[in-house]
């Protein structure tokens, strides 16, 4: 008895680890229809599908200016951004996971977003435009990273990992400070708000001409780490093991970490500081199919572009106005996180 | 007409109590004793930019610097003596950009606070003046309280500050006729757009609306009383039909994009910059500023009802308010709304 129950237990366990891409496809489209079908402006399914159709056809939708608008040059868009960043972070942070071989570890632990938040309150206090503001940010991220990386390279002693991490530590406190610095010396009444608005993270400001500077880094970050996968299973092991196999690691890690580097910094550049959605996405991917790269990273990627495209419709639904996304995350995050925790305690120990 | 009147009352009241209250303790507008102000005050440190500008307009003499260092863009509309003055920082308490022991090397008779008068700053404002020893006098800073504010500033410093507080009382009962005038079906729907995207605002009830409040603007954001992030879908379901934006390089960029195209009010072309010059006319710093803006919101909201040609408007509380007349080219810049 017990060993036919054990047989169906495992079957379903197989059976639920080949589903899981397809489970997490199929919640990503759930959340697209929910995020098309909902908001401020009355918008109904039909005629987003009348407007995307008439768009696809090439002739004039039979509906509202306003509702065209609404679906192609607002809610679209958004919706877009919101599935390449919640992709990018997951993917990023499952890369990081692998990397680090550590369950804690989250997307900008190399100082991306305290870079990329120096350098968009750099370009508000300096008055710039948005698209300079958010190419500083990204810029900003993309430094942080070198800068952290150099320092590892500089004093790696006998375990680079671990001077990596500490150096990520050290560059993003010391970013942190120079944030405070700018939002101090801040116009208070006009750009302090502005800042802090930028820093708890929105896509409320998404807009066409982000989608392309924003895609372009999400998919060459998440194509190469998508490509590296099975490489990834190799570099969870012991880093002479992965050797003997004929592994380059030195190259390997550069790689993971400059394409990681890459598509969070593009996200939050576009979108402010959004925690979580890389720390605790991985896990709930790891949960469905477990840990082999091959599946975790495709698995991960949809279930980040649903998970935030789902925090994000609640963003601009829950309050008459925006709900900052950094603050949903949190709040759905931790939660979750902590559970997962209380799980990891029995299978891992 | 009646607050109108119980205003004139109270005054006159207040003349007759004069002689009667001279041997009274000064107090500020938040009920606080003065006991330690000696009068007439000959150097006045400002709290932040709401006192400074508030200050500067009755008696530019007395003010020793400024919050924030005057910007070149901004010289040409004030005195060349106090343009020039120096950079001295904030005082909020908690958060301060001015160092205490440098308020006290400057040696002020006064520090000087104009915003809210809540416990908070009631309590920062015991704890400086028990630390420093100056008298620290809290203001009302709320734009409707902009006479009796004039006033009490008046009394503080022994300034003759009727003048300022006539022209302040005149300019708000003008607006209040003119706007009540106006049926409250055809008072327009208005979104004040912030922030370098336009999609930070200030919800009604917010200090960054009062004049537009006072304009009888109806805000689309609703009440709350707080600046507020915003989605364009927001906006678009508003359907404003006037936006009063603040960043010029926003309002550029919004000409140009469907999205903001999607709204009546660029579909009418009455999205607006304010001007920011020599400070902002509308929202920020919330001082006696946003008294010229209340002109220019007549007649961007009501064009029927401001006939007067904004110029002039401008030429003369620039010169009342400023003490400066700006030329015709600083008047264009003015006007524009381009920093």
């Amino acid at each position: 008895m017990s060993g036919t129950a054990q047989v169906v237990a495992l079957l379903g366990a197989r059976a639920a680890r080949l589903g899981g891409p397809w489970l997490a496809l199929l919640a990503l489209v759930l959340a697209a229809a929910l995020a098309f079908g909902v908001g401020r402006y009355p918008v109904s399914l039909l005629d987003v599908a009348r407007v995307l159709v008439g768009r696809l056809a090439g002739h004039a939708p039979d509906v509202a200016p306003a509702v065209e608008a609404v679906v192609l040059q607002i809610r679209g868009p958004r919706i877009a951004a919101a599935i390449l960043i919640g992709a990018a972070l997951s993917v990023a942070g499952t890369a990081f996971q692998g990397l680090f071989r550590n369950p804690l570890v989250s997307p900008d632990i190399l100082g991306a977003s305290s870079g990329a938040a120096l350098g968009a309150v750099l370009g508000i206090w300096l008055s710039l435009g948005v698209l300079a503001i958010e190419g500083l940010a990204f810029a900003g991220g993309l430094a942080a990273v070198a800068c952290v990386y150099a320092l590892g390279a500089a004093l790696s002693g006998r375990d680079p990992i671990l001077v990596l991490v500490l150096a990520g530590i050290v560059i993003g406190s010391l970013l942190g400070a120079g944030v405070g610095l700018i939002k101090y010396l801040a116009d208070p009444y006009n750009q302090l708000p502005a800042m802090t608005f930028w820093l708890l993270g929105s896509l409320s400001g998404a807009h066409p001409s982000d989608l392309l500077p924003l895609a372009g880094p999400v998919v060459l970050g998440t194509g190469l780490l998508l490509a590296l996968r099975w490489r990834l299973d190799v570099l969870s092991l012991p880093d002479e093991e992965a050797r003997s196999l004929g592994l380059a690691t030195g190259a390997l890690r550069v790689a993971v970490v400059a394409a990681a580097t890459l598509v969070t910094a593009a996200s939050v550049a576009t979108a402010g500081i959004v925690g979580w959605i890389g720390l605790v996405v991985p896990h709930l991917a790891r949960f469905l199919v477990g840990p082999g790269f091959g599946r975790l990273i495709p698995t991960a990627a949809l279930l980040g572009a649903g998970t935030l495209l789902t925090i994000d419709t609640l963003a601009r639904t829950l309050a008459p106005v925006e709900v900052p996304l950094g603050i949903l995350t949190a709040f759905v995050g931790t939660p979750i996180f902590l559970w997962l925790l209380a799980r990891a305690e029995r299978d891992w120990s | 007409m009646l607050d109108r009147r119980s205003l004139l009352i109270g005054s006159t009241a207040l003349a007759l109590a004069g002689p009667a209250r001279a041997a009274d303790p000064l107090r500020d507008d938040a009920g606080r004793a003065l006991d330690a102000l000696r009068t007439p005050v000959a150097r006045v440190f400002p709290a932040g930019p709401p006192a400074a500008i508030l200050l500067y307009t009755l008696a530019p003499d007395l003010l020793l610097g400024w919050p924030r260092a005057i910007r070149p863009a901004e010289k040409p509309y004030l005195l060349p003596q106090a343009a020039d003055l120096p950079e001295v920082g904030r005082l909020t308490g908690r958060g301060n950009t001015a160092n205490l022991e440098a308020v006290l090397a400057v040696k002020p008779g006064l520090i000087l606070d104009v915003g809210s008068t809540a416990e908070t700053y009631r309590s920062l404002a015991d704890r400086v003046q028990s630390q420093t020893g100056i008298p620290y006098a809290l203001l009302d800073g709320r734009l409707e309280s902009a006479p009796a504010t004039y006033r009490s500033l008046g009394r503080l410093i022994g300034r003759d500050a009727e003048p300022l507080a006539i022209l302040a009382e005149r300019t708000l009962a003008t607006m209040r006729a003119r706007v009540a005038a106006v049926p409250e079906g055809e008072r327009p729907r208005v979104y004040l757009a912030r922030g370098p995207r336009g999609l930070e605002t200030a919800r009604a009830g917010s200090i960054n609306v009062e004049a537009l409040a006072l304009m009888g603007a109806v805000n689309v954001a609703g009440p709350g009383g707080s600046l507020a992030q915003v989605s364009p879908e927001d906006v678009v379901a508003w359907a404003p039909e006037v936006i009063v934006a603040l960043d010029p390089a926003f309002a550029a960029a919004a000409r140009q994009d469907p999205l903001w195209q999607a709204t009546p009010a660029l579909r009418t072309n009455r999205l607006h910059v304010s001007p920011s010059l020599p400070f902002g006319w509308v929202d920020f710093p919330p001082s006696v500023n946003r008294l010229l803006g209340l002109w220019w919101l007549g007649k961007i909201l009501y064009p029927a009802q401001f006939p007067e040609d904004i110029r002039a408007v401008a030429r003369d509380l620039s010169g009342q308010l400023y003490h400066v007349v700006p030329d015709d080219p600083a008047l264009d810049r003015l006007l524009a709304g381009t920093p």
